[in-house]
């Protein structure tokens, strides 16, 4: 029982510990950190309030009409804060092939670095990168963690 | 006799080493020995006569070959003589187109079959070839005398002496197999080379991803990059003294980067403003053909190493990446999305003429050309599994090898006739348990497919041509 309850333990600070690593901090959802805890202009700011992430179909880099309002968000949080720099990062999920994905990845990136720009965020304070399906968020093998990998996100440098 | 016994004729072929032959490795010299005893051929028995041995006849029936361990005077050298068999036998059975004989089936002693091998002894156990051999080792110098026979005609095929560093004994056991290899297949071997890859270690959302390097059958096993960055796609030189790969480095954008293997010292290659991805060098090591990504689409260069002088191949919107030259240098196969999806495409080496060659079902990625001319080896996917898989350089003649749930990464064996890739394992839950990368190997003909045996995961194998 009590290897059991360690194993758990264990588990739970796995857990704690990929949530406090800021490339791999899930997506912002309802119920942040409460305000008072979180810097404006932070990473933590943007995950908790804006959206740091928007996700794409498969082999496809075009921002999905569900996803627009994200960067829009982006546009307006980056032009309050205009002395933040970010990096977006492209990714693709598992199921291409590495070389290919790399370049989907870019690609991904640029289109959402696209929207940002469009929307007024000067380009000189955005970068990208790309992981291609080397860096998942979600571990799984199914189509739902798929989904949750094929993303740009969006990174306080 | 028993029908699966007859024996083929083993073809006449010339040595497979020259005379004196200086081999492109530190202090290994090897020249030829003179025939142990002149001899009349037998009478041919059996009723094959005529049947010649090849790669494709050795598919269906490997070669029976017997490797009994090289005698030595001493204990050091006894030692070294078994160890040298054991790789030599390991390398042949793994190609799938021998059958080493088990030694608790050899009625002659190692000792005295290196004297003068008995043939009856060797015939009736059915071997076809034999090995013999003697190591003499002298403080830090190795000296193996080799001999290959045909044992049915009795007749001495090769016979070739070995000086080396003592620690370079494996090189010796590589380059006795594709000695071998050559002569009763009448093609050169794939023992005496190295494969680069990525170690992958860590969970996967944060893998460290080092360049590692080793022997063909997975020893000498080396670190190349500490783990400080991450190495991608590692490539051989034709003079498989330089590797080129793609590195993250701590700024910017990732880049293709050419390491050393005699100094260790690594370059950024080119002055690209974006990523530089899938380099791969020239036939005649040159240059480096690589994709430059920028604003959303991948393009595809040449750089000449000399003049640095950059050229663009391809443009236009549409990702074209991982691109191969032909042997003969004068075309490039690539992969890009130009059409929709993911597929291959030939190119002249200044970039025109281009025509899609891959039309099946599915997409199709990482297309390198054999060593040989004759096929393009693919990645395909997009139907629910991964293939790996070969096709003319027209696009004729589609074959799918391996199929599985991921795989990738075919490179071929410098000889064109094995390929080694990379295949994972889905994760079984939402925390990614079960996942992994391994390294296969492959015949070309979709059989004996096996594991190669790494220290951890293993993606992204690339084949050195032969080291001498």
């Amino acid at each position: 029982m009590n290897a059991k309850l360690m194993t758990a333990l264990a588990a739970a600070a796995l857990l704690t510990a990929c949530a406090d690593d800021q490339s791999q901090t899930v997506s912002a959802g309802a119920g942040g950190a409460a305000p008072g805890q979180i810097r404006p202009g932070s990473q933590e700011d943007l995950v908790a309030n804006v959206g740091d992430r928007v996700f794409f179909d498969f082999d496809r880099s075009n921002i999905r009409p569900d996803q627009r309002p994200v960067l829009e968000r982006q546009a307006a949080w980056l032009q309050r804060y205009p002395e933040v720099q970010v990096t977006i990062e492209g990714h693709a999920d598992e199921r291409g092939t590495r070389e290919y994905n790399l370049a989907l990845g870019q690609r991904r990136a640029n289109a959402a670095r696209d929207v940002l720009v469009a929307q007024g965020v000067s380009g000189a304070r955005i970068q990208t990168i790309s992981y291609g399906k080397d860096r998942p968020a979600a571990l799984g093998s199914n189509e739902e963690a798929w989904a949750q990998n094929r993303r740009a996100v969006t990174v306080v440098r | 006799m028993r029908t699966d016994l007859r024996f083929p004729t083993l073809t006449r072929r010339r040595a497979a080493l020259g005379a004196g032959a200086a081999l492109a490795a530190p202090g290994i010299a090897a020249w030829p020995l003179p025939a142990a005893r002149a001899q009349q051929p037998a009478a041919q028995g059996g009723g094959a006569a005529g049947a010649v041995i090849n790669i494709e006849t050795a598919r269906t029936n490997p070669i029976p070959i017997a490797i009994p361990d090289m005698a030595g005077a001493t204990p050091d050298a006894q030692r070294i003589g078994r160890d040298i068999a054991r790789v030599i036998q390991n390398n042949l059975r793994n190609s799938g187109l021998f059958r080493p004989i088990e030694r608790e089936a050899f009625i002659q002693t190692p000792e005295a079959a290196a004297a003068t091998p008995r043939f009856q002894d060797w015939r009736v156990i059915g071997a076809q070839a034999l090995t013999t051999g003697r190591v003499e080792a002298a403080g830090e110098r190795l000296r193996v005398e080799f001999r290959l026979w045909d044992v049915l005609p009795e007749q001495q095929l090769q016979g070739t002496a070995f000086t080396a560093p003592l620690q370079n004994w494996r090189r010796i056991a590589h380059l006795i197999s594709d000695v071998i290899y050559e002569r009763l297949l009448g093609e050169k071997g794939y023992f005496d080379t190295r494969v680069v890859y990525v170690s992958e270690t860590g969970p996967r959302d944060r893998r460290t991803r080092r360049l590692a390097i080793m022997d063909q059958d997975g020893e000498n096993h080396r670190f190349l990059t500490d783990g400080a960055f991450a190495a991608l796609t590692p490539r051989f030189h034709p003079n498989s003294d330089r590797v080129a790969f793609m590195a993250y480095q701590a700024r910017g954008e990732p880049r293709v980067v050419l390491l050393d293997l005699g100094t260790g010292r690594t370059e950024v290659l080119g002055s690209f403003p974006g990523m530089t991805l899938s380099p791969r060098f020239s036939p005649d090591g040159r240059s480096v053909v690589l994709s430059a990504a920028r604003g959303g689409v991948a393009n595809i260069y040449v750089v000449d190493l000399a003049s640095r002088r950059e050229r663009q191949l391809t443009s236009g919107g549409a990702l074209d990446v991982s691109p191969c030259y032909s042997p003969d240098g004068t075309q490039i196969v690539f992969n890009s999305d130009r059409g929709g999806d993911q597929q291959l495409y030939v190119m002249d080496a200044d970039g025109g003429n281009v025509r899609r060659i891959s039309f099946g079902r599915g997409r199709y990625a990482t297309p390198v050309w054999s060593p040989r001319g004759d096929l393009i080896a693919f990645t395909r996917f997009g139907t629910g599994s991964f293939a790996i898989g070969v096709m003319r350089p027209d696009g004729s003649g589609e074959r799918i090898l391996s199929e599985g749930w991921a795989m990738e990464g075919p490179t071929f064996a410098p000889n064109g006739r094995v390929l080694m890739f990379y295949r994972e394992t889905p994760a079984r839950d939402a925390r990614g348990t079960g996942y992994s990368a391994r390294l296969a190997s492959i015949d070309i003909a979709g059989f004996n497919e096996r594991q190669i045996m790494t220290p951890t995961d293993a993606t992204d194998p690339a084949w050195s041509p032969l080291l001498s």
